[in-house]
């Protein structure tokens, strides 16, 4: 069993005259916490675009488990074992937080169409079982409160929660984590900087994610790679990425920022 | 030599379509709302200039004016009564309430005594002239349909790309918060262009009159227009008129050359052809959720 | 004030939440399988209309109001399964077999039907599904080989392994039983996997995507079972008339249905059967008032149609959730009393945003 879980080679993809993404390459190992930085524009949420399958690159190809992710279409994404939130929520609005997560365990379904209509004890045993697993999500998001609610009425900070809480019903391999703490205050961002390590090392579930606070970078990351104008900068640990003189140029500020971003991290 | 006949026609009909597509593309580009209200509005178009001719007696080219000025009021009512209030709804909720002004103006005009169930003849001046060019007859009455629906949608064109109001007209339509906050007057603008539509429709239903006669039915052309939405594109105002002579053309041809029956289907097999090839139409805009 | 404690998944998952919902649905069970001597002939026809109605808006109901995507042609899948019932009853066939046939082929329609809603979203789909309407409604008129054309033609009584049910109250039984069973076959798919990946569809086909839902695969499915519950009601529809012609199978029935499950309630199973009662008592209630209204208005030709359009009308702009949601709220007040607050169920009045970026 390979060390590396996700591997992308050589990604372009190019959107009419845009070159968004520009001979990206790089590999996430099982169990890490891998993160892309950059600035907006970089490229970044299009390489999970890329992995979800909602783009095709133009050239080059991303392996997963070994085997090659870019010809499949893209509800077989999350059966393989990936599952990612959005930048933008995208929950299911009409529905509530528990039924969100529910649909959540879809790729676990076995039962059959004519089963589900017969209601057979099966398919009763199976809504069981799926039920018991989404409530340890939520036991483990602390979700309990808003279990019943509307996702509609829901604010932003547990949106996002659901969101999470969504993607961590399918029992996926790697999660992909589209700026996870954009929109959250202070304490938001730290529960989930905890949960992040929690997903990491309770669940043992690899996390690729894209991210602009860099506290929360520096604290949960193993690796970083820094992108810009759709080409790699850097890879490496968080420290020497925020060192990389090239990054510092591109994304975090003149050689004095950096300095006071060090003290931060 | 019968084939152009025919195709002339067909042309004619066509620009009808045309002209009731139009005032859906309008409505549609300013607010994203569908209304399945123009047929019937055309009908009271129709209604409201055979009322100023045959019983205010006022002159045909006076009552032209006047059932559009009647027509655009009206249209502006109904945004400002029912449509303002269900804004943000679903747009399925929105085609069920257009839906129902259509029935709403159909049963109305239906229990009018003694006119309502009648068909009524609308008197135009031109009714009786026929122009002979190289052997094909061409009525009066479809050639001024012609001319009319190019001068309109030549106008309509140009109001859109050109002036601040339908810049503002399609920016309300994407994002209208947005529209807000640049200061642009959205129910104003709404209003504005529910009227024109409605002013549209009264002017496909006098040009259709002398053609159909004025009766309360009349509306049910108005789903043909849909089909030449869909083939032009539905955000685009040329394509509307393209698209509603290319299906008037199909259809008459259908009628000419296939056996019965295909003539009324023909409009609908186009749709379906043009939705398997060309989705948005001949000249239909390609959005893509960016997540 | 009723307050539920749960203490178990099953309470979830059960279809009766409660022993309160046990009751009063046993009570109209027992109340509807009493009717035929309990009330008169005339209204047990009535009702037998609100079940093959109530089946039929359930199916577009799964379609429109669970899966959001919106037929309006629906009136076609109603006339191809009165049809093939039809046309099965004329050679001897059995009703059981004859009704599978009729949801089998309406199925098989629907799967047809659905294709442009794999490539088109929101007015184009309507129109595809307009379209076809119309398409299917003049083959049925030219197939006349099979259907006898614009002539129509007579449908025979229910066959069911030779009992008798010509009679108001066999077939009455039958549709009770049709009905029942195909509620109970909905309730099921909603609660499991196939109903939630509808309405994962209906809200956000992208995330649907990325949790593993096979787009085409559900919409296929769900454009199949709604045309096929649909086939089951045309069915009824046909044995309950004795007499089909195209022309029953027009837009404007197409309409009729969508005035079903909007005045019903979109998304909801109660809103099929209440869509259905009122699609069945207007009429009858428009009779009722004529007497009282000024004969210029009483007698006019146009009234039901200004009436569905007012009332449609009022509906939208009034009561989106349909007549489900206004006895929501009414339950709700009632088991709240008197602490029910004004704004409880008020819809959040949001900014039109481009339905084309969905």
């Amino acid at each position: 069993m390979s060390d590396i879980l996700l591997s992308a080679h050589n990604l372009s993809v190019r959107f009419g005259g845009v070159l968004a993404v520009n001979k990206v390459s790089f590999e996430v190992q099982r169990g890490e916490v891998f993160t892309l930085i950059g600035p907006n524009g970089a490229g970044k949420t299009t390489v999970f675009n890329l992995i979800s399958r909602i783009y095709t690159p133009t050239t080059g190809h991303i392996d997963f488990k070994g085997k090659a992710l870019t010809q499949m279409p893209p509800h077989a994404v999350a059966g393989l074992g990936i599952a990612r939130t959005f930048q933008n929520i995208e929950l299911f609005e009409h529905a509530s937080v528990l039924q969100n997560l529910l649909i959540g365990r879809h790729v676990h379904n076995r039962t059959g169409f004519w089963s589900q209509l017969l209601f057979t004890r099966s398919v009763h045993e199976a809504e069981l079982a799926t039920r018991r697993k989404v409530e340890e999500v939520i036991d483990f998001l602390e979700l309990q409160h808003y279990r019943d609610t509307l996702v509609a009425g829901l604010p932003y900070g547990v949106r996002k929660v659901v969101e999470l809480a969504r993607a961590l019903s399918t029992e996926p391999d790697l999660l992909l984590l589209d700026e996870p703490s954009s929109g959250l205050n202070m304490e938001e961002t730290s529960d989930m900087a905890f949960w992040i390590q929690d997903i990491q090392h309770d669940l043992g579930i690899t996390v690729l994610m894209v991210e602009h606070d860099m506290s929360l970078v520096s604290k949960v990351s193993d690796r970083v790679l820094a992108m810009n104008q759709g080409e790699v900068l850097a890879l490496g640990t968080p420290a020497q990425v925020q060192a990389d003189a090239a990054v510092i140029e591109a994304y975090l500020g003149g050689a004095d920022d950096a300095a006071s971003l060090r003290r931060v991290a | 030599m019968q084939e152009l006949q025919v195709i002339f026609s067909g042309i004619a009909q066509g620009c009808i379509y045309g002209l009731i597509a139009l005032g859906f593309v309008l409505i549609y580009k300013a607010t994203e709302t569908v209304s399945f209200a123009q047929g019937e509005l055309m009908m009271l178009g129709a209604f409201c200039g055979l009322a100023c001719v045959s019983w205010l007696g006022l002159p045909y080219w006076l009552s032209i004016p006047a059932a559009m000025m009647a027509m655009a009021v009206l249209g502006w009512l109904t945004e400002r009564v029912v449509i303002r209030p269900v804004l943000g709804q679903p747009a399925f909720s929105i085609v069920m309430l257009t839906i129902g002004i259509g029935y709403v103006a159909r049963g109305l005009i239906t229990m009018i005594p003694d006119i309502g169930t009648e068909t009524l003849a609308f008197p135009v001046p031109y009714k009786d002239t026929v122009f002979n060019v190289g052997g094909v007859v061409l009525g009066a009455t479809q050639v001024v349909v012609v001319l009319a629906t190019a001068a309109l949608s030549a106008l309509l064109y140009l109001v859109f790309r050109y002036s601040r109001a339908g810049i503002a007209m399609q920016a309300a339509s994407q994002n209208q918060l947005a529209a807000y906050y640049m200061g642009i007057p959205v129910k104003r603008l709404n209003g504005m262009v529910w009227a024109l539509a409605a002013a549209v429709a009264a002017v496909a239903g006098l040009l259709l009159a002398p053609i159909t006669f004025v009766h309360a039915n009349m509306g049910f052309i108005g789903l043909k227009a849909f089909p030449a939405a869909v083939v032009g594109g539905f955000g685009s105002l040329p394509g509307a008129i393209v698209g509603g002579v290319i299906i008037g053309v199909v259809e008459a041809l259908a009628g000419f050359w296939l056996p019965e029956g295909f003539k009324d289907v023909a409009a609908y097999i186009v749709v379906l052809l043009m939705l398997v090839l060309k989705p948005n139409g001949l000249f239909g805009e390609k959005l893509r959720k960016k997540v | 004030m009723r307050f539920i404690f749960k203490t178990d998944y099953d309470q979830d998952i059960r279809v009766f939440k409660h022993g309160g919902h046990v009751f009063w649905y046993g009570l109209l069970l027992a109340f509807l399988v009493a009717a035929p001597w309990l009330i008169e002939e005339y209204w047990l026809a009535q009702m037998t209309f609100v079940m093959i109605y109530g089946v039929v808006g359930l199916g577009l109901m799964v379609l429109a109001g669970f899966t959001g995507l919106f037929s309006m042609g629906h009136a076609a899948f109603l006339g191809v399964g009165a049809y093939t019932e039809a046309v099965l009853a004329a050679k001897g066939w059995p009703f059981p077999v004859s009704l599978a046939v009729a949801a089998g082929l309406s199925a098989a329609v629907g799967a047809v039907v659905g294709l442009p809603a794999l490539r088109v979203k929101g007015i184009y789909l309507g129109i595809a599904t307009l379209s076809f309407g119309f398409i299917v409604e003049e083959g049925l008129a030219r197939w006349e080989s099979v259907t006898g054309g614009n002539a129509g033609m007579h449908v025979k009584a229910v066959n069911l392994f030779g009992l008798d049910t010509s009679s108001n109250e066999g077939f009455y039984g039958v549709c009770l039983v049709v009905t029942v069973l195909s509620t109970l076959a909905v309730i099921n798919l909603l609660r499991s996997s196939t109903g939630r990946a509808f309405v994962a569809i209906r809200d956000s086909e992208i995330s649907a995507q990325s949790m593993g839902i096979h787009l085409a695969r559900y919409k296929t499915l769900s454009f199949m079972i709604s045309a096929a519950l649909a086939g089951v009601g045309g069915a009824l529809y046909a044995h309950k008339l004795q007499f089909i012609s195209p022309d029953q199978f027009n837009i404007l029935q197409s309409v009729d249905l969508l005035l079903l499950v909007v005045i019903g309630g979109l998304g909801s199973v109660h809103g099929a059967f209440l869509g259905a009662i009122f699609l069945i008592t207007m009429p009858q209630l428009i009779s009722l008032g004529k007497d009282y209204l000024p004969a210029f208005i009483g007698q006019a030709p146009g009234l039901q149609g200004l009436v569905y359009g007012l009332v449609l009308i009022a509906f939208v702009m009034f009561e989106p959730m349909g007549l489900y949601g206004r006895w929501l709220k009414i339950r709700t007040w009632i088991q709240l009393f008197p602490f029910y607050r004004k704004g409880m169920f008020k819809r959040q009045k949001s900014f039109q945003k481009s339905d084309r970026l969905k």
